[in-house]
């Protein structure tokens, strides 16, 4: 198999701060494996260690111990982010660029002539409905117009690894499907894609896999049908709550 | 080189596009152009301060254009979390740090021309030969001290989080570096022993940023440093700055950044 993601062992600690409180632990040895060709749904309540894993995955932090990959390069290494896109959880841009030139200014870091730039920012402009702003400053833009900013600039290289950190969070019904359906194109060109998301429903319709994260610690990996036979649960949301501890409680 | 070069466009079209660089530039314009309507008289003796207040405001000016803007670079990719996307591209930290220094030199230099372009239209041109070659060497002079500026700044914006507290020290060490730096040898023949000792050293560590004030001789006519002199100036900023982008590259190589 091609292993496109891989992380062994993975721990890591946030210094504690200057009261010499202890050092917070985010991850404990995490072991995950991504494919190519999968959309990876990568799960867990708030706090679990999901964004700190992009972070440590895209070079933004060192790990603590353990190892990370993308397409078999070490993380620390920059090269190995010229086939991947990512989009952060929260997104902001050089306010005072216009979209185009801000794809235009990632285009140059990948390195892409520009004949290709023009035509991929063409393509994703329309892709994510952006072509009416696109001589606009980002400033000017509304919480969900910078979403699909985000979007468009994680693709803006055509790679082949896609990270994205909750990529429907901030977006109306019709956003959502609009990402949905872009994740479901991106996974027929054999693209994989390596998403966070709190929104199961989301999930159980588009990952084919799905890794849940509590508290720091992988509680489940595996094929989303396998998960639910194994908990002997109705759909992954009740897979989730199972893990997660949560007892439904008696309403007086 | 031509991510280093991307980031540093970012850099030059974000201060074309705030609105400082121009209020500074219509401040001086305007301040000049009032000591000039003194000039009625047409004596010849106040062309000179009016020379000495424009090139004393290009100076402040210009110091003011390259610490703010080379303070917010680095603090203001993490504040409004452009750091995140840009890191995310396989760009190294060290390409940031030279392209965010390249593009703050630039642009101060940009900003500087303007300034000189002005002060030539402004003073050079009522002088009864244009002194081409001193206003050459004095903005080229003045653009390598720029370096050692923008250097300084940008380590200052990998150590302090805080914009407004890195802008502030900047601004204290570099006036303070530039009135009273030159003094420190005088002022440590003067002292008793450890302290003797710890002023000459900072008189040997400090960027001698005024060797590179050459004002008077161009308010007063008189010969300016040959073309030799200059270039080994520009040979001591050059590796002045150099140690200061590696150490900020230190500093900010293994920097923790998370979401
Ligand atoms: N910079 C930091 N310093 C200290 N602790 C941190 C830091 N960033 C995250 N943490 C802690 O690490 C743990 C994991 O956080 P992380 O952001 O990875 O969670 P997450 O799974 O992305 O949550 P969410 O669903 O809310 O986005 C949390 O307990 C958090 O408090
Ligand atoms: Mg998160």
């Amino acid at each position: 198999m091609n292993e496109i993601l891989q992380v062994e062992n993975l721990r890591v600690e946030y210094p504690g701060g200057r009261l010499r409180q202890p050092a917070k632990i985010a991850l404990h040895g995490l072991n995950l494996q991504v494919t190519q060709g999968e959309v990876f749904g990568f799960l867990g309540p708030n706090g679990a260690g999901k964004t700190t894993t992009m972070n440590v995955l895209l070079g933004f932090i060192p790990p603590t111990s353990g190892s990370a990959a993308l397409f078999g390069i070490d993380v620390r290494q920059p090269i190995a982010r010229q086939r991947i896109g990512y989009l952060p959880e929260l997104t902001y841009y050089y306010k005072f660029l216009t979209a185009e030139e801000l794809l235009r200014f990632y285009a140059k870091l990948f390195g892409l002539s520009r004949a290709e730039t023009d035509l991929r920012i063409k393509k994703l402009m329309a892709l994510v409905e952006l072509e009416h702003a696109a001589s606009r400053p980002i400033k000017s833009y509304s919480k969900g117009m910078r979403q699909r900013v985000g979007l468009a600039q994680a693709l803006i290289n055509n790679p082949d690894l896609l990270i994205l950190d909750e990529p429907t969070s901030g977006l109306d019904p019709l956003g959502r499907m609009k990402v949905r359906e872009i994740i479901q194109r991106l996974k027929d060109e054999g693209k994989t894609v390596f998403f966070s998301s709190h929104e199961m429903g989301e999930v159980e319709t588009v990952c084919d896999h799905v890794a849940i994260l509590h508290q720091g610690e992988l509680k489940a990996a595996g094929v989303v049908a396998d998960l639910v036979t194994q908990y002997r649960a109705d759909n992954l949301e009740q897979v989730f709550l199972k893990i997660v501890g949560y007892q439904p409680q008696e309403v007086a | 080189m031509s991510r280093i070069w991307a980031v540093a466009t970012v850099v030059i079209k974000e201060l074309y596009r705030r609105k400082d660089f121009y209020v500074l530039f219509v401040l001086t314009a305007l301040l000049t152009l009032g000591a000039l309507s003194v000039n009625f008289f047409d004596d010849p003796k106040i062309i000179r301060y009016v020379k000495d207040i424009c090139l004393l405001l290009i100076w402040l000016s210009t110091l003011i254009i390259a610490i703010v803007t080379t303070a917010r670079q680095i603090p203001a990719e993490k504040e409004d979390r452009t750091i995140f996307p840009l890191l995310a591209k396989p760009v190294s930290r060290g390409q940031v740090i030279a392209g965010k220094f390249l593009g703050c030199w630039l642009a101060s230099g940009l900003a500087l021309l303007v300034f000189y372009i002005f002060f030539v239209a402004v003073t050079g041109l009522r002088e009864p030969h244009l002194m081409w070659g001193a206003y050459l060497k004095s903005m080229f002079l003045h653009w390598m001290m720029l370096a050692m500026v923008v250097g300084l700044t940008l380590l200052g914006s990998v150590i302090f989080t805080a914009v407004s507290a890195n802008v502030t020290i900047c601004l204290i060490a570099i006036f303070g570096i530039l009135v009273v730096g030159e003094h420190l040898a005088k002022i440590a023949v003067r002292q008793a022993e450890p302290v003797r000792t710890i002023t000459y050293t900072l008189f040997y560590c400090l960027p001698h940023l005024e060797l590179f004030d050459v004002r008077a001789q161009v308010v007063n006519n008189q010969p300016l440093p040959g073309w030799l002199d200059c270039g080994l100036a520009s040979l001591y900023a050059a590796a002045y700055t150099g140690v200061l982008l590696y150490a900020a590259w230190l500093l900010f190589r293994r920097r923790s950044l998370s979401t």
